[in-house]
């Protein structure tokens, strides 16, 4: 039992966080800076944040993940990070070319109180910003918020820094596509291109942290949202923003600088919320849906009647981000499951809890924010075994210990691949979803059926 | 085809002129800095090699492969310990990153036996606690982790806004464990500023354990030959097979600071009989620092590699002396070498001649070398990501080293003998003897002696170094950690992690040296980097006319 200190009674905890559900800012900041094409994060503040932050991307994407530090010593601490994040700037630019470094802050940078765009001033003032070359920054304490705040910052910081408004409109449409994997934001791209419509998205990892073995290294893969194409999202008719926590912040942000308006969606995972995310491009280009589309839409539909007898009653547990887990609710009341715990450490409101009721019922225990973590999820489970459990890798030890199937979703995933490659979001995602679920739930009646009722054809 | 290496017989490169090249790139300020980090090696009589500029600051702005003194401390020399509960004082990153990602394997004794090692804790300050002061958050912190656990010791990290605003981690620890004292209660000052790397860590967390919890239990193990075995940490189960093996020869390991460890280990481990010390950098100051006080000897071995555990072995039963312990310890050796060799002959039939980089960690940069050179493969260029100047040039070096600011940040304890405890294992006489014999108690050679004249010894190497390393050189394997690993193979060379050893291993001892072996070969010579280059991009030219068109 690898958990064997979990007691079966919860008791009050008010200051001690067990096995986190959630982490920091930082690292959601810095995933979505890599989203921007020819950028290189860096981290201000200490070198050990920039050090986890790159390992646990690294291990999750299994792929290079550059980030440079200010590497902060006791007398940066002191004094202040000027000289630090001015020289790096100099050495970043003088070393590795990037056209844009996406700064954010760290728990130290915060805490003593750096003013980046000060300091970014003084840099360009002092002529170590060559001409063309753009610094942008993200505020992320780590002592607020958490992974999926920390992108959100980041991917409002693009629209501070680099959306303009010319005046004159361009008819395309933009697309935030929230805390998701390079192979959603692909998806989601495809889907808009399928119907026929320009879409500018971002940030936008594909290509980026999962990108070809071509036998070069290649600093700045191919993949990203150009920064001209940031810019131009001043200019388009409709930001479509995907998820709540993630994507909100920026669209806003985007309406009251550029006059872009918004309609904030849930992620497209699943088939409802899928069908609302083409529902709503459809109405927004003014085009119709392609057959295209529409075949991949009934697929779905035929394997959740095909199979629904394996679906139906089933009880599942979910921990992960917000804005996945109220999509991910919403699929599998869709399809007759009994979603029984949802969980997340990242604050996400009253809302969120509202939201989830609403999807699923008033019986869901819905838990959320500060204090929330893992092992309050295990305490959970012990009192009502769920069939089936959906989060990231760290869940694995729960599975194992209450011999319940995971499918493992959100961040991190160290120990599988394929989130970087295959989409959940848009109808193919709910095809893979419905593949997985169905996968351990079959896998699991095989594996415990008595040899008289072992079937062959399920 | 992937670049097929170069055979080191024909190698033709001058080190200098690669470290020129490199240099060439820096703004001034850094490449002066660098000139002195980078160094072609040459071993002159009596080891002297020359002298190498290390544990200095990070360049800012420059690709590191660096960590922090909290993942020095919390993660590297507290993390393998299964039943000290470890509380992170801080925001939620810190205490998130450093669960289980370190690959520290443990095996309690019954399954009633504490293991909090998959459970991560952590205050989670938020704002108001940045704000108004976080002790209060950790005392209640403290008192909910003992209700819901019962643990013998706890364990605080300090994470950097904890020094920042002050709260002291040492107080609360006093005033938490005057409330319980059942519990010990201890906290490390560790946060991630302090110092210039991880190193800055270790040498807070030996201090730590050294004041708090060693020499707290008075409870020797039993045996004839018992020896505490530093700097080793489990990684993927290496301390299993050297329990193995060490249990085979008749040795007792009293305990191993810190893989698959307990605390009551630690609290016992001034009654053992010698210290044995695997990793120099993270873990010299506990080996000092326990002859001073209790009077129990060390010197330097290494159990990785076959070779060097059988010289390891052989050391230590000299050391002891004792006829039975020889022939145990030689029969010993000759029942493990046998399959061992048998597997290595294999191997190396098929990577003699093959070059390998290794830029790791403390020591690992150093000892594998040992591994790669029994399959016939030689180390062009090696370096260490948080080493100090006597990890390269070795101990002698020491009264030489500048202390600088950073350095002095780190509090250095004066240690004298122990009122009662204090016991030379051997008397003046015995240990004149054994020297006479060649015996280096106290000494570390360092890397640079061992490694041969024109290699490349690059200290705190970095990302763009590593490219023109690479370039260079086309070396058949690279070492180093998950930051560098997808960076080296999509160019097309395979990297194996010597942190995490990709989640394999065991690789100490000798059936780690088979495991080794094959790994290696499986690297070097595998099929699957063919495949980067399609076939028409090796072939480019339209040579086909047999189409529809034509």
């Amino acid at each position: 039992m690898l958990l064997r200190h979990t007691p079966e009674t919860i008791t009050d905890r008010s200051a001690l966080t067990i096995n986190p559900a959630k982490t920091c800012q930082p690292v959601g900041a810095m995933y979505a800076a890599l989203g921007i094409h020819n950028c290189l994060p860096h981290s201000h503040g200490s070198q050990g944040c920039c050090a986890y932050h790159r390992s646990a991307l690294t291990r999750h994407y299994k792929d290079p993940i550059m980030a440079t530090t200010s590497s902060f010593t006791e007398g940066a601490s002191v004094f202040g990070g000027q000289a630090n994040l001015v020289e790096s700037i100099n050495n970043i630019f003088t070393i590795y070319s990037p056209d844009i470094i996406a700064v954010n802050t760290t728990c130290l940078s915060e805490v003593i109180g750096d003013d980046l765009p000060q300091i970014i001033n003084k840099a360009r003032a002092d002529g170590k910003i060559p001409p063309g070359k753009t610094v942008i920054h993200a505020n992320t304490p780590s002592f607020k918020g958490s992974h999926v705040t920390g992108f959100a910052n980041m991917t409002s910081a693009m629209v501070q820094y680099l959306s303009e408004r010319s005046g004159k409109k361009i008819p395309q449409i933009n697309i935030i596509p929230g805390y998701v994997e390079p192979s959603d934001m692909a998806e989601m791209k495809r889907i808009s291109l399928e119907m026929g419509i320009k879409s500018v998205l971002f940030p936008d990892t594909s290509g980026v942290v999962n990108s070809p073995l071509d036998g070069k290294f290649h600093m700045y893969p191919k993949g990203g949202a150009t920064m001209e194409a940031i810019k131009s999202a001043g200019d388009s008719t409709f930001t479509l923003a995907l998820g709540r926590t993630a994507s909100l912040p920026a669209a806003k942000l985007l309406d009251t600088k550029c006059k872009v308006p918004f309609e904030c969606l849930d992620l497209p995972i699943g088939l409802s919320a899928t069908d609302t995310f083409v529902d709503c491009l459809r109405k927004t280009a003014g085009v119709s849906v392609p057959e295209s589309l529409m075949v991949e839409r009934g697929q779905v539909v035929d394997v959740l009647t095909d199979m629904h007898q394996y679906f139906f009653g089933k009880k599942v547990a979910l921990i992960g981000d917000p804005d996945h887990l109220v999509s991910l609710a919403q699929f599998l009341t869709d399809m007759d499951m009994e979603v029984l715990y949802v969980v997340t450490g990242t604050p996400a409101g009253p809302k969120f809890v509202r939201r989830i009721r609403e999807l699923t019922g008033e019986k869901t225990i819905v838990k959320e924010g500060l204090g929330v973590d893992m092992f309050q999820f295990h305490q959970l489970i012990k009192n009502a075994k769920p069939d089936l459990l959906f989060g990231n890798t760290y869940v694995k030890h729960i599975a194992r210990d209450e011999d319940i199937p995971l499918i493992r979703m959100g961040f991190p995933i160290y120990d599988r691949v394929g989130h970087q490659y295959f989409p959940i979001t848009g109808y193919r995602g709910a095809l893979r979803l419905l593949e997985k679920i169905l996968e351990a739930i079959l896998d699991r009646q095989d594996r415990d059926a008595p040899e008289e009722s072992f079937e062959l054809v399920m | 085809m992937a670049a097929p290496g170069n055979n080191a017989a024909e190698l033709h490169i001058d080190p200098s002129e690669v470290k020129k090249e490199i240099l060439n790139r820096y703004p001034a300020k850094v490449a002066r800095r660098r000139a002195r980090q980078i160094v072609v090696n040459k071993v002159d009589e009596g080891e002297q090699v020359p002298e190498i500029h290390a544990n200095t600051r990070t360049i800012p702005g420059i690709l590191t492969m660096r960590g922090c003194a909290y993942a020095g401390c919390k993660g590297v020399v507290l993390g393998p310990t299964r039943d000290i509960l470890q509380i992170t004082h801080g925001p939620i990153g810190c205490g998130f990153y450093s669960w289980l990602t370190r690959r520290n394997q443990t095996r309690p004794k019954s399954l009633d036996d504490p293991n909090y090692m998959p459970y991560a804790l952590s205050t989670d300050m938020q704002e108001e606690e940045i704000i108004f002061g976080g002790e209060k958050k950790l005392k209640k912190a403290i008192q909910e982790a003992i209700e819901l656990f019962h643990p013998k010791a706890i364990g605080i990290f300090s994470t950097c806004p904890v020094g920042l605003i002050g709260d002291d981690v040492h107080a609360v620890a006093r005033e938490m464990e005057e409330k319980y004292p059942e519990v010990n209660i201890f906290g490390f000052s560790c946060e991630g500023y302090k110092g210039v790397s991880q190193s800055a860590g270790h040498h807070i967390a030996n201090n730590k354990v050294f004041t708090d919890v060693v020499g707290q239990l008075e409870a020797p193990k039993e045996g004839s030959f018992r020896l505490n075995l530093l700097g080793e940490y489990n990684i993927g189960g290496d301390a299993f097979e050297i329990e193995r093996i060490t249990e085979a020869c008749g040795l007792t390991v009293h305990s191993t600071f810190s893989g698959n460890s307990e605390y009551d280990e630690f609290a016992s481990a001034h009654t053992a009989d010698l210290n044995v010390v695997m990793c120099h950098r993270s873990i010299n100051y506990m080996a000092e620092m326990m002859e001073k006080r209790y009077g129990i000897p060390w010197f330097k071995i290494n159990f990785v590699g076959a070779r060097a555990t059988a010289k390891s072995l052989r050391k230590i039963a000299a050391y002891f002396g004792d006829a039975t312990l020889t022939e145990k310890v030689e029969k010993v050796i000759a029942e493990e070498m046998a399959p061992v060799e048998k597997v290595r002959q294999e191997v190396e039939a098929r990577c003699r001649g093959k070059l390998a980089m290794l830029f790791v960690g403390g020591s690992r940069a150093h000892h594998y070398q040992e591994l790669f050179e029994e399959i016939g493969m030689k180390t062009i260029s090696a370096g260490y990501e948080f080493a100090h100047r006597d990890d390269y040039e070795g101990r002698k070096v020491i009264p030489t080293i500048t202390v600088d600011a950073d350095t002095r940040n780190i509090e250095e304890l004066t240690v004298g003998p122990d009122g009662t405890r204090f016991r030379p294992r051997k008397g003046a006489a015995e240990i004149e003897r054994l020297r006479q014999e060649g015996f280096r108690f106290n000494d570390y050679e360092g890397l640079m002696p061992q490694m041969a004249d024109n290699s490349l010894v690059i200290d705190d190497l970095n990302h763009y170094e590593t490219e023109v390393l690479i370039e260079k050189y086309k070396p058949d394997i690279f070492c180093a950690g998950i930051k560098e690993k997808y960076v080296i193979q999509k160019g097309g060379i395979p990297l194996k992690q010597l942190h995490s050893y990709d989640y394999s291993g065991p690789y100490a001892g000798f059936r780690g040296a088979i495991n080794f072996y094959r790994e290696i070969d499986r690297l070097v010579n595998s099929k699957v980097f063919r495949f980067v280059k399609a076939p028409w991009q090796e072939n480019p030219e339209l040579a086909g006319s047999y189409g529809w068109n034509g």
